[in-house]
């Protein structure tokens, strides 16, 4: 099946490594231009040193609609300090250097309005694994599956406790590298705790044939991630890293050592979730 | 991109794509809530049992059909033509808004939701949100751009007076577009209890359709009224267009009238030129915007860019995509009024005919003035020569604008806005 086909530079090899270390692996999304372009890169090269297996670079968006207020925030800092598509790209390429497979979650029109098989291009060049796509589902994905195939990137779409079977079905087989399982009804943002719905949705997406799924939405602590990381192949966290960055003093360094820290932390949580 | 092509005249075309445009680009988890959205409109809008039950709520409590009026002393600016507003002012709550909102909130009772939500830019969706809401016994929580909480502060408490609860966006550029946003994000965490009223023909099927459906009562009522009153169509239709729904409401009944022009008024602020305007379909890019393919004002890495109008109603970066499409085909032209031209039109149409029209209207009234206008100069016989305007809504909201704009109060007079 090629859709599910993993590719060198992917997230599949990741996250078969950590399988084979009998854990799940860590995802950790930070978005370019928070609070600058090289403090965004610095941040994911902290993460990455600190036990972050793969990240997720946000491309900051006019109108993130399936995002929370902090993201929200970091986001548009971002774009106020002039963050453009091209620093992504130079991100990526930065972050990539790592080792770690490094993806772009971005809402659509920006691809579009690069063009999408120009932009597929442009992140195959500098190193990037693929996209995360929010707000695109595979019915609209034509153009942006044809140029990801094209390309050997990885096709993260998203499933939700609200798909149903013949959707996880279509998802499944549209995406590459791994689904993403937004583990509520909700936008992004840390919460108490993760779905309930979140191990259900992981077992009706692997049935309906994905290899890999990785949960999102609401994980912010070590135990979150060791419970999430008992039933899924990776552990997806955004808002509780940023707000780690989001700090009224602006001190650089004590915020990329709080980052470091909780990175630490839930990298050991899905250790000891790992008993799968 | 196809699934209206087995349509054989314009007004069929249903959706989900209007050509190129429309479709649904919204995160998975709201597909659910649109496919069972979707289904709950194909089925209610051929029941005679829903649609006999809006039709009475059309007539007693929105006071439809709303007239059409003649306005010869106005028209006597426009080269002399003749010129029919379609009264859509004269609803209940003020505005066309109260065709698409009745509708909705039958389809919420009819699913079993009990809340409904709603986006607002200048109010009056808001309000016409809450009434329905207060009439139904429903929850209602509208959002609405901290700065359009400002300008229209009045439709703020009207909308709390009927119960709603209001909340300020102060995310973004805090106006219309981010209300959608917010709305969309109550939407997805809610969406077991909760219904989203949107507001415009703009957003991801089945809105546009929807809302279409909803509002094309306003050209069908205005095409038989003005064969029963003059025996002809007109030369063409024209209305503002903010996300388009007056506009869609208006042109469809005409879209297969091929000799009958439709033309849409964009808020052109201060400007196309300028940068300050909202003049989408003018002045905009092909993409996507609220769940939509549409044009979309945006620079050059797909932000979508700010809009400007002083009329809250079409201040908005998008537009609904079945008039991208009648755009692409040239079935429809779209034209830029700026704040000053539509001012003039405000002003006129109070001062000849006694009519104070929202200022979102007077954009169309302006158009009117200038494609009359032009008309005349081209060799028109004005006699013969027959406009119909949507006046989509009533300018009670726009006093305060309008008293700041035309420096209309004593310096000591006291305005609470
Ligand atoms: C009176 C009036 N006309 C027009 C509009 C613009 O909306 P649309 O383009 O959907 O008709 C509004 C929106 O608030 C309005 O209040």
């Amino acid at each position: 099946m090629t859709a599910s086909r993993p590719t060198l530079r992917g997230t599949a090899g990741a996250l078969e490594a950590a399988r084979s270390e009998g854990r799940a692996a860590l995802i950790v999304y930070l978005p370019v231009g928070y609070p600058d372009v090289d403090g965004s890169i610095e941040a994911a090269r902290t993460a990455v040193a600190a036990g972050a297996d793969i990240v997720e670079l946000g491309l900051p968006y006019s109108d993130p609609g399936m995002d929370g207020v902090v993201i929200q925030q970091a986001v548009q800092a971002a774009l106020d300090g002039g963050t453009r598509i091209r620093d992504v790209l130079r991100a990526v390429r930065e972050v990539a250097a790592t080792g770690a497979p490094t993806l772009v979650m971005t809402y659509y029109n920006p691809v579009l309005r690069y063009g999408v098989d120009a932009f597929a291009a442009a992140l195959a060049e500098a190193g990037g694994a693929g996209l995360i796509t929010p707000d695109l589902i595979p019915d609209e994905a034509g153009e942006w599956i044809a140029a990801a195939d094209a390309h050997g990137l990885d096709k993260v779409f998203l499933v939700a406790p609200s798909s149903t079977t013949e959707r996880l079905h279509l998802t499944a087989a549209a995406s590459r590298g791994f689904v993403y399982a937004a583990s509520t009804m909700g936008v992004t943002g840390t919460r108490a705790t993760v779905g309930e719905k979140a191990q259900q949705l992981v077992q009706d997406t692997r049935a309906a044939g994905a290899q890999r799924v990785c949960v999102g939405l609401g994980v912010s602590t070590a135990d979150q991630a060791a419970e999430v990381a008992g039933y899924a192949d990776g552990v997806i966290v955004g808002s509780a890293l940023v707000r780690t960055l989001i700090r009224p003093d602006s001190d650089r360094a004590a915020a990329l050592t709080d980052l470091g820290e909780l990175v630490r932390d839930l990298a050991a949580g899905v250790r000891a979730g790992g008993a799968r | 991109m196809s699934g209206s092509q087995a349509a054989r005249t314009l007004r069929e075309v249903v959706g989900p794509y209007f050509g190129d445009f429309g479709g649904r680009f919204v995160p998975e988890a709201l597909i659910a809530a649109l496919d069972d959205l979707t289904a709950a409109w194909e089925k209610a809008k051929g029941d005679p049992e829903f649609t006999d039950r809006l039709a009475v709520l059309h007539r007693d409590y929105t006071g439809r059909p709303s007239p059409i009026t003649e306005v010869p002393q106005f028209a006597a600016h426009a080269g002399g033509v003749r010129i029919f507003l379609k009264r859509e002012d004269l609803n209940h709550t003020g505005s066309h808004k109260i065709n698409n909102v009745l509708g909705q909130a039958l389809l919420t009772q009819l699913v079993g939701k009990t809340r409904v939500i709603a986006e607002t830019g200048a109010g009056q969706h808001g309000v016409a949100t809450a009434t329905a809401a207060a009439l139904f016994g429903l929850d209602c929580t509208i959002y609405m751009g901290e700065e359009d909480t400002r300008r229209q502060a009045l439709n703020v408490a009207r909308m709390r007076l009927l119960g709603a609860e209001v909340v300020p966006v102060r995310t973004g550029s805090r106006t219309l577009k981010d209300a959608i946003n917010e709305a969309f994000r109550d939407w997805v965490a809610n969406v077991e209890t909760t219904n989203y009223i949107f507001g415009t023909v703009a957003g991801p099927h089945p809105f546009p359709s929807m809302v279409r459906d909803l509002q094309k009562i306003i050209g069908e009522e205005a095409r038989s009224q003005l064969l029963q009153r003059i025996d002809r169509l007109p030369d063409a239709a024209v209305a503002c267009v903010g996300g388009g729904s007056n506009a869609m409401g208006l042109f469809h009944a005409f879209l297969d009238d091929t000799d009958v022009r439709l033309v849409g008024c964009e808020a052109a602020g201060d400007g196309v030129a300028s940068g300050r305007h909202a003049a989408t379909i003018t002045a905009g890019d092909p993409g996507v915007l609220h769940g939509a393919r549409t044009m979309v004002l945006q620079d050059e890495d797909g932000q979508t860019v700010e809009s400007h109008s002083i009329s809250a109603g079409l201040d908005y970066p998008g537009v609904g995509p079945e008039h991208s499409w009648l755009a692409s085909i040239g079935r429809a032209e779209y034209v830029p009024v700026t704040d000053a031209e539509a001012m003039s039109a405000f002003e006129l149409l109070c001062r000849t005919e006694g009519i104070i029209p929202a200022i979102e209207s007077a954009h169309a009234l302006a158009g009117a003035l200038r494609l009359g206008t032009g008309l005349v100069a081209g060799g028109a016989d004005p006699a013969e020569t027959v406009l119909l305007v949507c006046l989509s809504g009533r300018g009670d909201k726009d006093v305060a604008t309008a008293a700041a704009w035309f420096d209309l109060l004593d310096p000591d007079a006291e305005v609470s806005e």
